[in-house]
């Protein structure tokens, strides 16, 4: 009952977004930008459940990215081969970073991320003959199905696989993080110990998290890939994993939902803020961001929850908040 | 596997720590269906012992077999699988989970079970582990958060996540400390006879002799790193040096 009830304005928010190509394209290319990353920050938040931080995830978003654009140059060009291309490449890569990284926690951890993020990013940097260096790749508009489409089609059939995937992978990684494989994962969060003395390796427990969140960064890049047309180093540089656990904090660190909710947010803030307040909208961006930090730990997912549950404790019996401020970690989908 | 008649037997176990001879030649016997205590003095390697024999400490010298086959040098997890569980001093618990969850994921990790699609809640084990609750006196506080419960619960429930791995040796860091003394008894009766009607040999450390005097079948005394005797709890806490050093202000 309080389930479906808090699930209304998310569920009209999502047929909101269903509409934007008819009621309102100007906002399309924000919206699908958003829905891409939110993917990608997507693979961020599920490492987060196991209370780690990433700073070199864009590796995988670049990477996906990449192979999407070395097939596009093929015969291969269809945006389902695409999609998978991106989907396997960046999980066989998370596959062979997480072997590495697996054995670390915390500082090290993230930075180990950014050794392995950066050293890939100066591969796409100096070997230019096969990366195009600086300038990128470009990728050619891919079929979809085998049928090839106008531009302005292939943008609506993109926005739609975008949104579909958002859905279908949000649903997932929810499955996921609820099923048994999943809670063991995010136990390595909170004991170790008990987790070795329960018969799991922690660290092959990790991998396993590891790796689908590296595959969820590398559709949100070759998808974002697709639809910029060109891919760039940018694609895997540092900045782009800052700005991946940016979102996932802003809008729930640990929340499926936050994930998109942030990065629709911050997309909107980018876009809008640029245009209106030019150079200082990074600086709204952090005084937000600090904000949120302080004052709502959970994020937009957390203010939302915490607003629903003041709002219904106003309303009826139910008990009010205890004042105290949620975890990150408390805020679950 | 060698046929041994004990279900664990440590030989010539030998560890230090800096200065400190944890372990100092610890040879002791477990036999299958015998409860055994283990008590002595502060820092005479009892707990050592215990993460000797679960792979948590590798040993200098000496080495440990479970029926028979070597786990010296096995990783925790292995030895976990074989059959050997453990319940700490400090409660080991997943922390931003409630009770019944934390025994869920006991469930999932001894189930093995891969499929990303089924809920942990919807587990078939749902109902064993609620025995199990049920059976530490942890039932009705199933649904709270572990970090809201007593020490006394949360070590309970610790115990239970041992057992919900069906081990063959269960090993335990003082399982009633923190327990009101009040329900110590009462528990340890269920746990005893749950322990025997599920087949699980149990080891505990213990510093409450009516404990030991109730429910160990042998008891080990420990001191300076080593086994000094061994026998019925009826034996060892009349021994003149036992009640010197170990049981000391305790007896009159």
């Amino acid at each position: 009952m309080t389930f479906s009830r808090r699930a209304i304005l998310p569920a009209i928010l999502v047929a909101a977004l269903a509409l934007v190509p008819i009621l309102a394209p100007f906002l399309q290319v924000v919206l699908i930008f958003a829905l891409m990353k939110g993917i990608a920050v997507l693979g961020v938040t599920v490492l987060l459940r196991a209370g780690q931080v990433s700073f070199g995830h864009a590796l995988f978003f670049g990477i996906a990215a990449y192979a999407g654009a070395f097939l596009a140059a093929s015969p291969f060009d269809d945006l389902v081969l695409l999609v998978l291309a991106g989907l396997v490449t960046s999980a066989v890569t998370g596959l062979i970073v997480g072997i590495f990284v697996a054995r670390y926690r915390g500082i090290f951890f993230a930075m180990l991320n950014l050794a392995f993020s950066m050293i890939f990013w100066s591969i796409l940097e100096k070997f230019y003959y096969l990366t195009g260096g600086a300038d990128g790749l470009r990728l050619p508009r891919p079929t979809v199905l085998g049928m090839a489409f106008e531009r302005g089609a292939f943008e609506d059939i993109l926005y739609y696989v975008a949104l579909g995937l958002a859905l279908l992978l949000g649903w997932f990684v929810i499955r996921f993080l609820n099923s048994p494989i999943g809670q063991l994962y995010q136990t390595v969060k909170t004991n170790e110990t008990r987790l070795e003395y329960l018969g799991i390796s922690p660290r092959v427990a990790l991998i396993k998290g590891y790796v689908l969140s590296a595959a969820l960064c590398g559709v949100g890049g070759v998808l974002m890939a697709t639809a910029q047309g060109i891919v760039t180093p940018s694609y895997a540089y540092w900045v782009r994993s800052g700005e991946m656990v940016f979102i996932a904090v802003l809008g729930g660190a640990g929340s499926v939902a936050g994930a998109f909710a942030g990065s629709i947010a911050y997309e909107l803030v980018r876009t809008y803020a640029a245009a209106f307040a030019g150079d200082i909208w990074q600086l709204l961006l952090g005084a937000f961001l600090l904000v949120i930090i302080l004052f709502a730990p959970g994020g937009l997912v957390g203010i939302y929850n915490s607003v629903f549950d003041r709002a219904r404790g106003a309303a009826g019996s139910a008990k009010r908040e205890t004042g105290v401020p949620k975890k990150p970690a408390e805020v679950r989908s | 596997m060698t046929t041994s008649p004990y279900l664990l037997e440590a030989r010539d176990l030998q560890i230090r720590f800096g200065g400190v001879v944890a372990a100092d030649g610890v040879d002791l016997a477990i036999t299958e269906g015998r409860n055994l205590a283990i008590i002595g003095p502060n820092g005479a390697g009892k707990t050592t012992f215990l993460n000797i024999c679960t792979g948590w400490i590798k040993p200098s010298r000496g080495r440990v077999a479970f029926r028979g086959r070597d786990i010296t040098r096995m990783a925790p997890r292995k030895i976990c699988r074989i059959g050997i569980a453990r319940a700490f001093q400090h409660p080991q618990l997943f922390t931003e989970h409630t009770a019944i969850e934390n025994m869920l994921i006991a469930a999932s990790a001894r189930s093995g079970r891969q499929n990303p699609f089924i809920d942990m809640h919807n587990l078939p084990e749902r109902g064993e582990m609620m025995h199990l609750l049920d059976m530490v006196g942890c039932a009705d506080v199933a649904d709270r958060m572990v970090v809201e419960l007593s020490e006394g619960q949360r070590k309970l429930i610790d115990i239970a996540i041992a057992l919900a791995l069906k081990p063959a040796l269960l090993l335990m860091d003082e399982p009633t400390s923190g327990v009101a003394s009040a329900e110590k008894f009462a528990i340890m009766d269920i746990l005893v006879k749950t322990l025997a009607e599920a087949k699980v040999t149990a080891v505990f450390v213990e510093h409450d002799m009516g404990i030991v005097e109730n429910y160990a079948d042998e008891v080990a005394v420990w001191s300076g790193g080593r086994v000094q005797f061994k026998g019925s709890p009826e034996e060892v806490l009349q021994h003149p040096e036992v009640i010197r050093d170990v049981i000391g202000g305790e007896v009159a």
